[in-house]
């Protein structure tokens, strides 16, 4: 294996809005840049079919729109390296590095970390068995499998009460499980939802598991009130139940919340100097593709003066 | 202009999904839309098929007459209800397929354990 050590001025973890912005804004300060990403760039923008909300764009694909900040950063110099296999991570130093798999290290003074998160699972018995064959975690790409036919979905948020009502054109019948006996959503999509005929809520719940032969065949779930167990017959559910961030691999490195966020301040510096975090991973309470992208504006602003201060 | 716009070649007839079979020994198709669970794994695909130069990666249209009649009604799919079908072959037949958007580990692990490691 051929080692190769490549630095920059600053490196940054996440390809999604919030690392694109900040390249954006790093690189066209004439600063080095290189964005990686073990994934796809977009991050889990990508993984929304329409973007209505996004000022200045009146509608748009999360893919078309992550494409255009790509775009936008390259034409600035950002290198950009989508699927790296990152191997190790060191932080702790003046001196940051990234290694990857393949041997390649890149070296910056100043890091941002991005790295977003990813849909929070259950954790039971059976989910990831039926994960594509009953369990999904996108209406949009697979409710037309489930026309005609009952379905769950798990959640008590925004996104799983919209889901479940633009589900109601495919479903027979919707049950909603969730955990607590209120919502989190908002007013509106409550209402929407509770005035669908075809959706009825199973409150206060935990799910145990998920259950079937060769395809999903019922949701396990128990009152945490009275412990009642009740099985809901279903062709298909939708876990929509939040995201987790992606911080594993600086445990130990970065102070990190009792939930996996980094914990930033408000120039978005974290616990170690020279390491900026924007976007999902930290710690907020609104994750939207507006709040990752302020982030990115933000962490690399601070990250700039930080090199300056330095004399970098 | 294809249904599919990535920089995968597609099959979009029966007799191009027979050939692809017929003239390589190690072909991973991925049978989707444009849309959120699919444009990962078709981003994967691209990512490493240099690295694996063995194996010929494709791309179908899941809303097409040659997706019903091929990858959709193989028997490794019929209880698939998860965009994108992906399935993979050796010498033209079945020996791995999955349903719903994949990780670069869990296609790379397939790939490595189905056909060798990368080159």
């Amino acid at each position: 294996m051929s080692a190769m050590s490549t630095d920059y001025d600053i490196l940054i973890l996440g390809a999604g809005p919030a690392g694109l912005t900040a390249g954006i804004y790093a690189a066209r300060a004439k600063r080095s840049v290189m964005i990686l990403d073990t994934g796809t760039v977009g991050g889990q923008t990508v993984l929304t079919e329409v973007v209505a909300n996004y000022p200045g764009v009146t509608d748009t694909t999360g893919r078309a729109l992550s494409q255009t900040m790509l775009e936008q950063a390259k034409s600035f110099g950002c290198e950009v390296k989508a699927f790296a296999r990152i191997a190790e991570v060191d932080l702790t130093g003046t001196t940051k590095s990234v290694t990857l798999k393949n041997g390649t290290t890149y070296t910056a003074r100043a890091v941002v970390v991005a790295t977003g998160g990813v849909p929070r699972k259950l954790g039971v018995e059976g989910e990831d068995r039926f994960v594509g064959q009953g369990i999904s975690y996108c209406a949009t790409c697979d409710g037309d499998f489930f026309t005609g036919r009952p379905i769950a979905v798990i959640g008590g948020g925004n996104s799983a009460l919209e889901e479940a009502v633009s589900l109601s054109r495919f479903a027979s019948r919707i049950t909603i499980v969730h955990e607590f006996d209120h919502f989190q959503a908002e007013p509106w999509i409550i209402a929407e939802a509770q005035a669908d005929e075809k959706i009825t809520f199973l409150m206060n719940q935990k799910v145990l598991g998920f259950a079937g032969e060769s395809g999903l065949q019922t949701v396990r779930s128990q009152d945490k009130a009275s412990g009642v167990v009740t099985e809901t017959a279903v062709d298909g559910c939708f876990v929509f139940i939040g995201y987790v961030p992606n911080s594993a691999a600086f445990e130990g490195q970065l102070k990190l919340t009792d939930r996996g966020e980094i914990v930033a301040d408000e120039e978005l510096r974290t616990s170690l100097p020279g390491v900026f975090a924007a976007g999902d991973v930290r710690n907020k309470r609104i994750r939207q593709i507006t709040t990752a992208v302020a982030d990115g504006t933000v962490a690399a602003l601070a990250a700039l003066e930080y090199l300056s201060e330095a004399g970098e | 202009m294809s249904i599919l716009q990535t920089g995968l070649e597609h099959l979009e007839t029966e007799e191009a999904y027979a050939e692809a079979l017929a003239t390589n020994e190690n072909v991973m198709i991925c049978c989707g839309r444009m849309g959120p669970m699919c444009l990962p794994v078709y981003d994967i695909m691209e990512s490493i098929r240099d690295d694996y130069a063995h194996v010929a990666f494709r791309d179908m249209p899941f809303d097409s007459e040659v997706g019903m009649r091929t990858i959709r009604s193989l028997p490794e799919t019929r209880s698939f209800m998860g965009l994108p079908f992906t399935v993979y072959y050796k010498n033209g037949k079945v020996v791995a397929a999955t349903s719903s958007i994949q990780t670069m580990d869990q296609v790379t692990g397939i790939l490595d354990q189905q056909f060798g490691a990368e080159g």
